[in-house]
């Protein structure tokens, strides 16, 4: 008796300390590449912990379709403050699900596009590109390529945003046309992977010409590895965008630290950061500039991005167009 | 037989993997409700079904031969040639797949080769590719399971066949067929139920939505339409495609019935000629095929190794500690399943099988709303871990371990039941002598298969939890390829190397 009587007072003292000490935790839901020890998570966590006075916990989900459905699952009971990690090709169908509140910020932005939306905010972007080695004759286009004997992976669109990403950008460049550029492209596709790396992978192991990508992959060649061997095709079609968005949940308990979060994601010292973990383009271009060796990078003239309820709208017929194309 | 503690165990084994295979499942359509798979699914299923037959179809007629040929010759390395086939099935698939590919792909060694001799070069992707992977990945596991076979076969019924005077043709259609017919079977499900549910080297090698599984609808289902219906609908047709693969299997298998021996020395007669000549060619083929991408993969893997990414170690020690506490609940779980259907049980076998049918994905979303509401999946994170991990592996660990509680039933049930030979004392002085071979191959394997695994679990990820698998595909995530191959190569390294620990104390250092 007595030593459960004190076993309860230690117990309570403990949580009362527990309380007090207590830190307000922010949870942001984020993609698996975002948090590892080479992405952009560790040095954010630092440099925003550093500020706000809170612990912020990344929990991840593989990629952002991934995200969206474990948001889904966990519904209103999600302890997530934060969503971070959708493409714009998702974001109608994350905004259907009623989780999301309006962030209320107006941020500078350094897109390519014009960019709003009342619930994201982008936090950097890239534009879809086929990369290939330097001593490659590039294709100029589309029919080009579909023209060529190149050999080229993509990824699949029902099970990767990349693979999702470039159903969009033929449609976007091609609208009607989309089924006949798939048709033709069917003998210059190897083959169609679930995802990006296996792709990339078997881009680097000399399996393809070229791999759909991002015009900043070379410079991940360049910058970490000193290689600039790699580069990426300039279509005159134009480039679709990727713009990775974040959302605050209308469920959070942590309202204010999520705005602060968002309005940190957006500063020098978060945007700095991006460009040579996420590889991507920053959403604001620091006061520095952009990384050395980002300017090598090709510059698309023209910038394709469907709104999000046209992409959400056109996704399944673009997606039955396909099949029906490459379904040999 | 079929009483006191260990019919409770299997059966309480039973109940607890239905359970958690279809308790998951039975989660997911109670969110959503029911749904009608549509026209394209059932192309998927027809591919599905089409793949994963002619898979299990190439890998067993591939294993037979070589599992004779392994059975009676005697060549230095043998041991460690019959270890080694584990190796394939222990790589993480996109490992194995690029491994393929550095030997069967457009710039692997045997285009580069056609080239050089100016022949037609062939293309891995479609559906032979898919089947060459899938024979690759699968056939050594068939050949073991089948080499079993002809390891157990009496050496009193090979001698009184020689004094017969029975000649190569003889021995094959008297003891070597009805042994086939007892074991085939059983391995061929195995290697169907396991292509059955393949994802990534479909996809990949399938070469494009022609090559469209019941595993990638699911995939579509549940993270770009967040169709939970479907999901569940489609986890239940690969279900039923197991089922009906059960029940053929169980109608062609045939036990051998060969009687008790006297454990001698099992001595194969080896005949010489054309027959030395046609084992010494399987045995060859099969080392190019199966040690041509290993040797890759070693070699892909080895500059990467230098400089691991230190996230690499404690990813390695979470996968170490998932299979050595999943392993013996694997095999523990499967012992008791195997013994129980030797003795008499019935229903045992379909249960026994039901997680290899399983849609991982279906599984870990279910087990996730099972969850969700009570506790923080990221806390729960290892013991769901080694829990799911076992349910996967333990329909292996069943496999290789059904055939030889037959044959332990059948031989000394009645000297055992005469003796009252129950419960512990039984497990400690019958079974466990007896089984030592196979439960030796079958702890490893299910430890190697833990340490690879991925995929169910992921909803659960904690943010120090992760285990080296995923570590591999955030490395790849990150472009980071040569340190995604080092780390491979310490997957596959760790992986062989419990495998064999495990392996050798089953064979008891002798050479069989």
């Amino acid at each position: 008796m007595l030593k459960s009587l004190m076993f309860a007072a230690g117990f309570l003292s403990i949580s009362a300390l527990a309380a007090q000490a207590e830190t307000p935790v922010l949870d942001v839901y984020t993609y698996d590449s975002f948090i590892s020890e080479w992405g952009p998570g560790p040095a954010i966590e630092q440099a925003f912990e550093a500020e706000c006075g809170c612990d912020l916990r990344f929990t991840a989900a593989g990629d952002g379709a991934a995200l969206l459905a474990r948001l889904q699952l966990e519904g209103v009971d999600s302890p997530a403050d934060i969503l971070l990690g959708l493409d714009t090709n998702l974001t109608a169908a994350a905004r259907a699900t009623g989780l999301f509140a309006p962030h209320g910020q107006t941020p500078a932005l350094s897109l390519p596009v014009d960019f709003a939306d009342a619930d994201f905010l982008p936090y950097d972007w890239g534009w879809f590109a086929f990369v290939h080695n330097r001593n490659l004759l590039a294709p100029k286009n589309f029919k080009d390529l579909a023209a060529s004997d190149l050999q080229i992976v993509i990824q699949d669109p029902r099970s990767s945003t990349p693979g999702l990403g470039l159903l969009m950008w033929v449609k976007a460049a091609y609208g009607d046309e989309a089924s006949t550029i798939w048709k033709n492209l069917a003998d210059n596709i190897v083959t169609v992977t679930p995802g990006w790396s296996e792709a990339y992978g078997m881009f680097t192991e000399g399996e393809a010409d070229m791999v759909l990508s991002y015009t900043t992959s070379p410079a991940y060649h360049l910058i970490a590895e000193e290689d600039d061997t790699k580069t990426a095709a300039l279509f005159d079609e134009g480039h679709y965008l990727q713009v990775e968005v974040m959302g605050k949940l209308a469920g959070s308990d942590q309202s204010e630290l999520a705005d602060k979060f968002l309005a940190f994601m957006l500063t020098d010292a978060a945007q700095t950061v991006l460009p040579v973990t996420n590889w991507m383009y920053p959403a604001h271009t620091p006061a520095a500039g952009l990384p050395k060796g980002f300017e090598t990078l090709i510059q698309p003239g023209k910038s394709l991005l469907l709104g999000a309820d046209e992409a959400l709208a056109l996704r399944d017929p673009a997606l039955e167009e396909w099949r029906a194309a490459l379904a040999r | 037989m079929a009483r006191g503690a260990g019919a409770l165990i299997a059966r309480t084994t039973a109940l607890a993997l239905a359970a958690l295979t279809l308790g998951p499942v039975a989660a997911v359509l109670w969110r959503a409700g029911g749904g009608m798979p549509g026209a394209a699914d059932l192309a998927a299923l027809r591919f599905t079904v089409l793949q994963a037959v002619l898979s299990a179809l190439a890998s067993v007629i591939c294993a037979i031969p070589l599992a004779r040929a392994l059975a009676r010759r005697r060549f230095p390395g043998r041991a460690l040639a019959i270890s080694a086939l584990g190796a394939p099935f222990l790589l993480p698939v996109i490992v194995a797949v690029l491994g393929l590919l550095a030997i069967f792909g457009r710039s692997g060694i045997f285009n580069t080769a056609l080239r050089d001799l100016g022949l037609p070069q062939i293309s891995i992707f479609g559906l032979g590719g898919v089947v060459l992977a899938h024979v690759f990945l699968n056939m050594p596991l068939a050949t073991r399971m089948i080499l079993q076979g002809w390891q157990a076969i009496p050496a009193e019924r090979i001698r009184l066949a020689e004094s017969l005077g029975f000649g190569p043709a003889h021995i094959l259609r008297h003891i070597e067929l009805p042994m086939l017919r007892d074991v085939v079977p059983g391995a061929a499900l195995a290697v169907f139920a396991i292509c059955l549910t393949s994802f990534a080297v479909v996809l990949v090698l399938g070469g494009g939505p022609a090559a469209t599984t019941v595993e990638l609808a699911i995939y579509q289902a549940v993270r770009f339409e967040f169709d939970l219906a479907r999901a569940a609908t489609l986890a239940l047709m690969q279900v039923a495609a197991c089922g009906v693969a059960l029940a053929l299997a169980a109608a062609f298998t045939l036990p051998s019935g060969f009687g008790a021996g006297l454990d001698r020395g099992q001595v194969l007669p080896r005949p010489g000629g054309w027959c030395r000549l046609a084992d010494a060619a399987a045995i060859t083929l099969a080392a190019l095929f199966i040690g041509g991408p290993i040797l890759s993969v070693v070699l892909r893997g080895l500059p990467g190794l230098a400089d691991l990414p230190g996230a690499v170690w404690p990813a390695l020690g979470n996968s170490l500690l998932v299979a050595v506490l999943a392993a013996p609940m694997a095999v523990g779980g499967a012992l008791a399943l195997a013994m129980g259907r030797a003795q008499g049980l019935r229903g045992l076998e379909p249960l026994a099988m039901l997680p290899m049918a399983g849609s991982a994905l279906v599984l870990g979303t279910g087990l996730f709303l099972l969850v969700f509401p009570f506790v923080s999946p990221a806390a729960v994170a290892l013991p769901v871990t080694v829990i799911v991990t076992a349910v996967m592996a333990l329909p292996f660990a069943y496999r290789i371990l059904v055939p030889e509680a037959l044959r332990l039933v059948q031989d000394h049930g009645r000297l055992a039941a005469a003796l009252d030979l129950r419960g512990f004392a039984a497990l400690r002085l019958l079974i466990l002598p007896r089984l030592r071979r196979p439960l030796g191959f079958a702890l490893g394997l299910t430890a190697a298969l833990a340490v690879g695994d991925l995929g169910v679990v992921a909803l659960f990820a904690a943010e120090n939890g992760a285990t080296l698998p995923l570590v591999i595909q955030r490395l790849m995530g990150a472009y980071r390829m040569d340190a995604a191959a080092g780390a491979a190569l310490l997957l596959v390294g760790a992986a062989f190397a419990l495998f064999w620990i495990c392996d050798q104390w089953g064979r008891g250092g002798t050479d069989t």
